[in-house]
């Protein structure tokens, strides 16, 4: 007969070597990251040489370098701007359109649903070569507009599912007072309709802003002039200039890897939510 | 009767700017690459002057393109990658964190720290840590700090092993997915149903293989299906870590639909390539899809 005190040792082990298991790949996770802004505080000439997480001596200047010698700055502004601009897009666009497919009849309704949630599905692997061509002809390429429209039709599916799952849910009984108290349809749907959903809003914000802070390829072909290219195109051109000056490189990818971590630790809530609803519609 | 159409109409606007962008943005594009696929065309030559090859573009693909196969093989092999090794580390960390543990939110939040980072950043960052400066860069140290020189080597230079490095690092930023999805889907099972088996008599390894494995079973489907979607798929990572000087060994499908409109401009070549590869993935989710449904019934 095992004693209690096998039982409890037992679990013990099995308590310390979980524990071990999941600190190992933690570390796996941060010391790669933690390396990239201890390297981007160091000198050209230490960098190979001091391996430890915590330089001697904090070289900010090569953020300082970065930011004006390598024209972060300005390709700062642009990822700031882009992510904004399309975020509020998106918010307005498929907020309008949920509503109307959740509360709205009109002729040809579910088709046009129907279409949304089949793009969803629908991968296209080579949009970008026809978007390229579209932009080109609309006079849009090379144009900030025309990157913030793309990118808008990028996130708009998945919103509109989330958004109209939402007011699919939503009590009437508020609407309808609205509408008695003489609130016009639009007036409903900004006063009554958007506060209330303002839990999903919050993951279709965060998680349209993670996806255009760091897309790529349609900035990569959309843009020829580095005035107007946001941060993930800049640091390939970034990279090419300054290819053997290690220290400012990593300085460049910690301002453009830090924004959206501690935008993740704020809202890492929704985050969370979102991924596990999002995996629901694929 | 007005009253009604006006209201209608009103309904409309509702939807408009929506499907405005759609279809710009979308439809156009998606019906120019299926046309587009059947021509011959530079991009300078104005449209109606581009040539129509017919089928020529996708006969070009299937038979006389050794890089586009070298590509599929590549974007497999790393798929198969992390089908397995991503998503066993994945499925294991949600199971250990899936009870009454300490920090179980710290580890959460870190697992999930790769995933929200750039291909981009994860990739230049990378290529950093692990193949930039011959012996002095952080791997290649540590291995000679473990004492195993021998191991030293250029990761990503050397075509032997650089399309497994890209396959590791490619798992390491999409493993906190996986793990998410997987600690949702386990935090479902009724707990009752472990205690019931306990009683019966149960070890942990019985009700992990009687209980957890097939209550997850439409779970583990779906993270297949967004693995295998997503890793096909993924390119950015690859720039990032190999950089401007992209070899056949580490070029995966869309990288080379890339090239084929920016390097040698033959825009309805890669239209075509975009088609079939898009054919592709549409067969391997509805395959993968028919089958959740299969088990799920069974």
């Amino acid at each position: 007969m095992k004693t209690g005190a096998y039982y409890k040792i037992k679990k013990i082990a099995i308590n310390t070597l979980i524990h071990l298991f999941l600190i190992s790949v933690a570390i796996t996770c941060l010391y790669p990251l933690l390396w990239m802004i201890s390297s981007s505080l160091k000198t050209q000439e230490t960098i190979f040489r001091d391996i430890s997480l915590f330089p001697h001596q904090f070289h900010f200047e090569n953020y300082v370098l970065a930011w004006q010698e390598g024209g972060f700055g300005r390709n700062f502004l642009n990822s700031i701007i882009y992510t904004t601009s399309v975020v509020v897009g998106i918010v307005i666009v498929s907020s309008l359109a949920a509503y109307a497919f959740s509360r709205l009849t009109f002729p040809g309704r579910n088709v046009l649903f129907i279409m949304f949630m089949a793009a969803m599905m629908i991968p296209i692997p080579g949009s970008f070569v026809a978007l390229y061509l579209l932009l080109n002809k609309l006079h849009l390429r090379n144009t900030p507009v025309g990157y913030i429209l793309c990118m808008i039709n990028v996130g708009l599916s998945t919103s509109i599912f989330l958004l109209k799952t939402f007011f699919d849910k939503m009590p009437k009984e508020l609407e309808d007072a609205a509408r008695i108290d003489g609130c016009s349809k639009l007036g409903i749907w900004r006063h009554v309709a958007l506060p209330l959903a303002k839990p999903v809003l919050a993951v279709v914000v965060v998680f349209n802003a993670l996806n255009v802070w760091n897309e790529y390829v349609l900035a990569l072909i959309i843009f020829d002039s580095r005035n107007f290219m946001p941060l993930q195109v800049a640091l390939q051109t970034f990279q090419g200039e300054f290819i053997t000056r290690y220290p400012l490189l990593m300085a460049g990818l910690t301002i453009t890897a830090l924004p959206i971590i501690i935008v993740y630790l704020l809202m890492q809530k929704y985050i969370v939510k979102g991924v596990t609803q999002g995996a629901v519609v694929g | 009767m007005k009253t009604d159409i006006k209201s209608t109409l009103e309904n409309y606007i509702f939807v408009l700017p929506a499907v405005v962008i759609f279809s710009v943005f979308y439809i156009i594009p998606f019906i120019a690459v299926f046309m587009l696929g059947f021509y011959e065309w530079d991009g300078i030559l104005a449209l109606k002057d581009a040539m129509f090859i017919g089928l020529a573009n996708f006969k070009e693909i299937f038979f006389q393109d050794p890089s586009w196969w070298q590509a599929m093989w590549n974007a497999t092999y790393i798929t198969l990658i992390a089908l397995t090794l991503q998503n066993i580390v994945a499925f294991l960390l949600a199971w250990a964190c899936d009870r009454e543990i300490r920090c179980k939110n710290f580890y959460r939040v870190v697992f999930f720290i790769p995933p929200v980072l750039s291909e981009m950043v994860v990739g230049m960052a990378w290529r950093f840590i692990i193949n930039d400066v011959d012996g002095a860069n952080l791997v290649n140290r540590m291995l000679i700090s473990i004492g195993l020189p021998q191991l030293v080597h250029s990761w990503l230079s050397d075509p032997k092993t650089a399309l497994t490095t890209v396959a590791v690092v490619h798992c390491w930023k999409g493993f906190g997915w996986g793990f998410l999805i997987f600690l949702a889907g386990l935090q479902t099972i009724p707990r009752e149903l472990y205690e019931a088996a306990r009683v019966d008599g149960a070890n942990a390894w019985h009700s992990f293989k009687n209980i957890t494995i097939p209550m997850m079973l439409p779970v583990i489907v779906l993270v297949a299906i967004l693995t295998v979607l997503g890793t096909m798929q993924a390119f950015v990572l690859i720039i990032g870590l190999v950089g401007g000087e992209l070899a056949g060994h580490t070029s995966v499908p869309v990288l080379r639909i890339l090239a084929s409109m920016r390097g040698s401009s033959r825009f309805g070549y890669a239209c075509a390539q975009g088609i079939s590869f898009g054919m592709v993935l549409v067969i391997i989710s509805f395959i993968q899809y028919r089958f959740s449904k299969h088990t799920r019934q069974a």
